[in-house]
């Protein structure tokens, strides 16, 4: 019995921990698709973004967020955290096999698969902010998202707190996760403002088109891969006949989300603008992924796949009522993560009999309102103490050459010409 | 001497080579350029924002002859440029001052 307790135990950590790896593999995918869609002067910044915010993630994180989010008690609304994660320790062996199936995975494998979490929402407020904020703003504000912001909302449903006791369902995090991101990148938005001859003072909407569609597309489906770890990975068990059953059935409802959101937002852009548009086709993977990651273990396929389409069809017309507001987000990332978030989580009940629309409604609610005021308050201190926007000529040369000293595609460009 | 300069459709610089070729003349600078004339330019769509596009990509050709070819060159590079569609482009003739040949050093009508 004890060479069962311990394969099980080992497949389930590995199971976390290729689902962790998975998800990690979801920062190049957003590289990858916010690089394909800002200009070329404004590559470098991105990417250096991404990759930056995954370091501050990991670390913040290991320091303190983790710690937040999950610690070993709590009065519900106020963690009372647990910061020795950075000094190590993992389960015993014998305490695992008395615990008779109790403990399943390594304690580590369950960090790394939360750390990668928090990476991604973070990156979701990277593409909002595109193109004309400072880079070194935007890692100050890293620090306190995913050290404080982020984990006490996730306490407050997977750690326990009270959105969990209220009832609030949220499988893999589309309210958590996404909702989250997108307010924190909404409350960041609003303080800095547009790109610099988006709107027009008579109501026109100037397009800037992205650099690079072959990026842009690469990164989706590296998403859409990554996907399987965001969503497969939260079933947080593989190693029984049921378990092994809804991890299967999780992957396919997944898969069909997307799916369903690529065709919903391919004909709506059809439909509107007469045309295919590629950039629109990508947002509705997205948005497909994260209607179902509130809950895809509960639908049936073809359920998850109509699922997918409204948020195929929601995303394109966020996109198109964003702009009509005046709200700049050069990859719509608002748009796919957080209006599609609102849908994912409302969505949950018409599958899942043990939810109701008022904990889902709750729960986003309180998600909402805690990163936006918290996220505002914090961009709000860094503007003041060292300003959130590069100037209007340094917006107009790139924000690689500004904040980086360096160009994306120096042959292309003319920074350098090509034969030396 | 003469400098043709003539700008055409992209499309065309393959024809337009092989016509001057069949004349007898060996040497062309090809530059990417954009312009317009009486065409205009198109509307493109992204995210539902229009833009107009208003400078179209073209090829400028440039080619020195010698006087006794510039009919041919004209003739050879409109024939086999022209689609009938507007945007075809323009020929320049320009008068040429002095040509070198920079490996040896010849000038003058040897250099062409």
């Amino acid at each position: 019995m004890d060479d069962i307790i311990q394969l099980a135990y080992a497949l389930d950590t590995f199971y976390f921990l290729m689902s962790g790896a998975l998800v990690m593999w979801m920062a190049a995918g957003f590289s990858m698709l916010e690089a394909g869609l800002v200009r070329s002067k404004n590559t470098v910044e991105i990417l250096t973004k991404n990759i930056a915010l995954f370091a501050i993630a990991s670390i913040m994180y290991l320091l303190m967020g983790y710690g937040i989010m999950y610690p070993a008690d709590g009065n519900g609304v106020i963690p009372y955290p647990d910061l020795s994660f950075m000094f190590g320790g993992d389960n015993e062996t014998a305490d695992v096999l008395a615990s008779n199936g109790e403990t399943y995975y390594s304690g580590m494998s369950d960090f790394f698969f939360q750390v990668v979490f928090v990476a991604t929402a973070m990156s979701i407020v990277s593409g909002a902010v595109a193109e004309r904020m400072k880079l070194w703003a935007f890692l100050a504000f890293t620090v306190v998202m995913t050290g404080l912001i982020y984990p006490l909302q996730g306490y407050w449903k997977w750690g326990g707190g009270f959105l969990d006791a209220a009832g609030f369902n949220d499988f893999a995090g589309s309210g958590v996760v996404h909702l989250c991101g997108a307010s924190a990148a909404l409350a960041g938005v609003l303080l800095l403002g547009a790109r610099k001859g988006k709107y027009g003072d008579d109501g026109s909407i100037r397009a800037i088109p992205g650099a690079n569609m072959p990026l842009a597309t690469l990164g989706t489906f590296i998403l859409w891969l990554g996907w399987f770890g965001f969503n497969g990975g939260s079933e947080l068990k593989l190693s029984n006949i049921e378990e092994a059953n809804a991890v299967a059935l999780i992957f396919v409802n997944t898969n069909a989300a997307a799916a369903g959101g690529v065709v919903a937002a391919l004909l709506a852009a059809r439909a509107i603008f007469g045309k295919a548009d590629l950039t629109m086709t990508l947002n509705g993977a997205l948005a497909g992924l994260v209607a179902i990651t509130a809950e895809p273990l509960a639908p049936s396929p073809i359920w998850a796949t109509i699922v997918g389409m409204m948020g195929g069809v929601i995303v394109v017309f966020a996109i198109l009522g964003l702009d009509k507001l005046k709200i700049d987000d050069p990859v719509g990332a608002i748009s796919v993560h957080g209006v599609v978030g609102v849908w994912g989580l409302l969505a949950v009940p018409m599958s899942n009999s043990e939810a109701t629309f008022g904990a889902q409604l709750l729960g986003l609610v309180v998600i909402f309102a805690w990163t936006f005021s918290a996220s505002f308050a914090t961009w709000f201190i860094i503007k003041k103490l060292f300003g959130i926007r590069v100037s209007e000529e340094e917006e107009y040369n790139g924000v690689d050459l500004s904040e980086c000293g360096m160009e994306a595609y120096p042959e292309f460009t003319g920074g350098r010409s090509p034969g030396m | 001497m003469k400098l043709v300069s003539a700008v055409i459709k992209p499309f065309k610089l393959d024809d337009v080579r092989e016509r001057l070729s069949d004349i007898g003349i060996t040497g062309i600078t090809v530059v990417e350029v954009k312009g317009f004339g009486r065409q205009k330019g198109h509307t493109e769509l992204y995210r539902g924002a229009e833009y107009v596009v208003d400078f179209l990509p073209k090829i400028k050709l440039e080619i020195a002859v010698d006087d006794s070819l510039l009919e041919q060159t004209i003739e050879a590079i409109t024939s086999a440029a022209k689609t009938g569609k507007i945007g075809d482009g323009k020929i320049f003739v320009y008068d040429l001052q002095h040509v070198v040949r920079i490996r040896t050093g010849e000038t003058g009508a040897e250099a062409l």
